[in-house]
């Protein structure tokens, strides 16, 4: 049959929703049965859908529908009760008639599924006493209430004709009906109308609530390309009265001035409304949870309580997009991973039932999503040897990990705690990709376990992607937009303060912010402009210091100039330069000209603040890298030139020897000494970070021997300053080859040694040879 | 009956050129620009085109030819993609040119290859020769750089 577009379009559409209220419905009607009212509401939502496929002669929908809306019918009358086998036929039911939807949306036809097995099964869920009223009348017969408008007659000639697979009962209607007139399930057109009065008062609902209508009449659905086409309209519109305003401070027509005022003020409404017309609840994606957690609590033969508070903060529609898979994943792992067993829970005295709680709301302007189980958390002891097994890090690593920074793996790639990989979670979509996909949208994760209590998921993410607040900075005579987003301070240093307050490792500058030491990065630099001239005069010298986030780091962005915070549009750049990562866009500003928005992630990467941790972790062995590590490390102090002091954790230190210096041979190129029946080859720490061997005076060699798997080297080094017990903190990433970067120690900015670097960098088959050996 | 097909035309350096004129957008006036640090040489800096984001591309650079004298401002031809839409910095505009497939001729082996594969072919017509621009060639080897 032929459909209007149109029709077809709507149809599909308010089918949707209505499927969507179903699956709610539901799960909440399992957990309080007597609520006849819900019954009432899905019993209008499945008519409407019949009604309607059989208008648009979907035979096979009409008579799914059908088979449904016989035992609603009973249910709602308190003929019924409803029991977990019931809910799942009928949830059954809500799929079988999602598929034929699909299948109607792409190819116009209901498709070859056939769900006749489904039908009988409903049929089979009515009391035998009823099974008469199993038999339907062909469904076109059946009358549509007062509110599907819709003459019945064209439908009933097609429907009729085409015989319903559940017409295969054939006993009509008519008689039926008789034994059970105030059910009315398959009754003549007043059926609806003729059951208020029988049913108790509870199910009689307000005329005006019939289905749908107080919705369409509040609001109209439309067009997403049309709300993006407006979007950019507006945003065209922003700048035309920027533009305007700029124009008026010139004239000083004081009756111009008056318009152009108005203008503004309409247009900052005008903005404020359409961005509120891509806004959407966080409800829209929690509606499947109740669903998809009563499916996979049945699965895993689990008790499951899902809340939800919060499902009205609203969201740009894109970002809803964007975290709509992601969140599916982190409840099904709840469930599937997080919440135990009902034996197991109450075993442990907790209530059978496990608790998930999904929590939104909004802060400092962006919006928090807490995902939060009362389940077994995640055992970082398990975590870590997992990830020792999967090669996410080196044992020796994750011993010296903090459980915090242990249980924060299970975002590592190729991560997955699953004992077995079920068909729940564990696809290969680990959470992994749930953190990739929240920091794709300038959002971030954090993980919070305790064991045996529960684990609780924070995601942070912006509002919106299409207008986002931001500060407009100055370099090279350009401006750059910095999202709000990774913007931590301001910091303005002028005069000589400005000098003596940066200092240098490795050439690399570091600024003292209230005794932290924050890595600077030149702007101009960092995007390869020229060296700028530096005021010879103390008293001109100004620092801006924009301090920004990056993934766990801390930088200080040093620009020309700081102007002012706006709300910029973000537009995406050409394929001709999105190589350049330090940009994550483009905007206009109010002049009409272009301005660069910053990625402070690129940035980051670029200047080196953020090596790739995990590179650097296997080229350092076993030195504790991380920035949390809570635990104290016991390092060797020792110094190379002037006052360069450098750090190397003991464990990696075999033995302190001094050799006299006559004792010093020559193998080929290199100094070697005669220790313990061996030849141990020195490398001079000095010559190996600066170029120059290290200044000795006549007294003996101090030599650092480091040993691994049979094989020694000696580090020549000037003097050993002390042994200290402290956290290691690397503040500071590698700034030149053989360190690993800078630490506080001592209250002093120390560097710290990468003994495999530096004897990479002397010998570089040191670690082949003896990886083969 | 051959088939004719109309080309945008514009000058660069000795070359005449042509584009699709139903690949062509708009042809503007120099623009204010702002510079993209760190992008490859051909690309100028980004336009604002009425809202839309259009980044410039220097024609000369990108076929390797010497720059522009200064006293002669650019003209911006913009170039619909599957992207988006991008403007080659070019000498001069011409006139759009009805041109027929008789007079098409590929891009003899002689002329070289880095140039060569940035043009679709060349159509004889009098007085010069009109090589027509393959657009998405000209922009991909920007996104390569």
């Amino acid at each position: 049959m032929m459909v209007e577009d149109d029709i077809l379009k709507e149809f599909l559409a308010e089918s949707r929703e209505n499927l969507d209220a179903l699956d709610r419905e539901f799960v909440a009607l399992e957990s309080d049965p007597s609520a006849r009212h819900r019954i009432a509401t899905i019993f209008r939502a499945v008519h409407t859908i019949k009604g309607t496929s059989g208008f648009l002669g979907f035979h096979k929908l009409e008579a799914l529908t059908h088979a449904g809306e016989n035992v609603l019918s009973l249910l709602r009358d308190g003929r019924l009760a409803l029991t977990p086998e019931m809910t799942t036929a009928l949830l059954a039911m809500v799929d079988g008639v999602r598929a034929i939807l699909s299948a109607v949306e792409q190819t116009q036809a209901e498709g070859a599924q056939d769900f006749t097995a489904l039908a009988t099964t409903l049929n089979a869920l009515l009391p035998p006493e009823l099974a008469p009223q199993r038999a339907p009348q062909p469904t076109g017969f059946v009358s549509f209430d007062d509110e599907a408008p819709a003459a019945p007659a064209p439908a009933a000639p097609a429907a009729a004709a085409a015989p319903t697979p559940h017409a295969a009962s054939p006993a009509p209607a008519a008689p039926a009906s008789e034994a059970m007139r105030p059910a009315a399930i398959t009754g003549p057109a007043p059926a609806l109308n003729t059951v208020a009065p029988h049913a108790s008062p509870n199910t009689i609902e307000p005329p005006s609530d019939a289905h749908g209508t107080t919705s369409s009449e509040s609001s109209v659905r439309v067009d997403v390309v049309l709300l993006d086409k407006l979007m950019n309209l507006v945003g065209e519109l922003v700048l035309a009265r920027n533009q305007i305003l700029q124009l008026r401070a010139q004239t000083g027509d004081t009756a111009f001035a008056g318009t152009s005022q108005r203008l503004n003020l309409i247009t900052t409404e005008l903005q404020e409304g359409v961005m509120k017309t891509r806004m959407q609840p966080i409800g829209n994606v929690w509606n499947k949870f109740p669903r998809v957690v009563r499916d996979l609590a049945r699965q895993c033969h689990k008790q499951v309580r899902l809340d939800m508070e919060g499902a009205e903060t609203e969201l740009d529609r894109t970002i809803i997009e964007a975290i709509k898979d992601p969140l599916t994943h982190v409840v099904r792992n709840a469930i599937d991973h997080g919440i135990e067993s009902p034996d197991e829970r109450a075993a442990k005295g907790k209530n059978p039932t496990g608790r998930l709680s999904l929590r939104a709301f909004h802060e400092g302007g962006r919006v928090n999503i807490v995902i939060a189980d009362d389940g077994a958390g995640i055992d970082p002891e398990r975590v870590r040897q997992t990830a020792i097994r999967k090669g996410v890090v080196t044992a020796e690593r994750a011993a010296r990990m903090s459980d915090r920074e242990a249980v924060a793996l299970v975002f590592a790639p190729g991560f997955s705690t699953a004992a077995q990989v079920t068909n729940l979670s564990g696809r290969g979509v680990g959470m992994d990709v749930v953190k990739t996909n929240i920091e794709k949208i300038g959002g971030n994760v954090e993980i919070e376990s305790h064991p045996g209590q529960g684990m609780t998921l924070k995601i942070r993410i912006p509002l919106t992607l299409a207008i986002v607040p931001a500060l407009i900075i100055t370099d090279g005579g350009e401006r750059y937009a910095i999202p709000q987003v990774s913007l931590v301070e301001l910091v303005r240093v002028e005069g000589a303060a400005a000098r003596a307050n940066v200092e240098y490792i490795q050439g690399a500058p570091l600024y003292r912010l209230r005794g932290n030491l924050l890595p600077l990065v030149y702007l101009h630099r960092a995007l390869g402009e020229p060296e700028r001239a530096v005021p010879a005069n103390d008293d001109e010298r100004v620092l801006n210091i924009v301090v920004v986030q990056a993934d766990e780091h801390q930088f200080g962005l040093v620009v020309d100039g700081v102007s002012d915070t706006e709300e910029i549009v973000v537009k995406p750049l050409g394929k001709e330069i999105k190589g350049v990562t330090l940009f994550a866009g483009a905007t206009i500003m109010g002049d009409g000209r272009v301005a660069l928005i910053l990625d402070v992630m690129g940035l980051a990467q670029r200047a080196g603040v953020l090596t790739n941790a995990r590179d650097r972790e296997r080229a350092s062995g076993r030195v504790a890298s991380q920035s949390q590590a809570d635990d104290k490390t016991t390092m060797l102090l020792f110094q190379v030139e002037g006052d360069g002091r450098i750090a190397l954790p003991l464990s990696m230190v075999a033995r302190l020897e001094e050799f006299p210096r006559e004792r010093v041979e020559r193998a080929g190129r290199r100094s070697v000494v005669q220790y313990r029946n061996e030849i141990l080859p020195l490398i001079d720490v000095c010559q190996a970070l600066h170029g120059e061997p290290t200044a000795v005076g006549d007294g003996p060699l101090q030599v650092v021997v480091y040993a691994e798997e049979g094989r020694s080297v000696g580090l020549v080094v000037q003097r050993i300053l002390d042994i200290v017990h402290e956290p290691l903190v690397l503040k500071q990433r590698a700034t030149a080859p053989g360190l690993l970067g800078a630490a506080t120690i001592q209250g002093r900015v120390t560097d710290v040694l990468d003994v495999h670097g530096v004897i990479r960098s002397i010998d570089p088959t040191f670690f082949d040879r003896q990886s083969a050996a | 009956m051959a088939h004719a097909r109309q080309l945008c035309t514009f000058y660069l350096h000795d070359l005449y050129l042509g584009v699709d004129v139903t690949r062509v957008q708009e042809v503007i006036r120099v623009q204010p620009m702002t510079r993209v640090p760190l992008a490859s040489r051909e690309v100028r800096g980004l336009i604002n085109l009425r809202g839309q984001i259009v980044t410039a591309l220097e024609l000369r650079e990108r076929l390797g030819f010497p720059p522009r004298p200064e006293d002669r401002p650019p003209m911006n031809v913009v170039v619909r993609t599957a992207d988006a839409s991008v403007a080659f910095l070019v000498d001069e505009i011409g006139d759009v040119v009805e041109v027929a497939d008789e007079s098409f001729e590929r891009v003899p082996e002689t002329v070289p290859l880095a140039m060569r594969e940035m043009f679709q072919g060349i159509y004889k017509v009098t007085p010069r020769l009109l090589l027509v621009l393959d657009p998405e060639r000209a922009i991909a080897s920007a996104s390569d750089a």
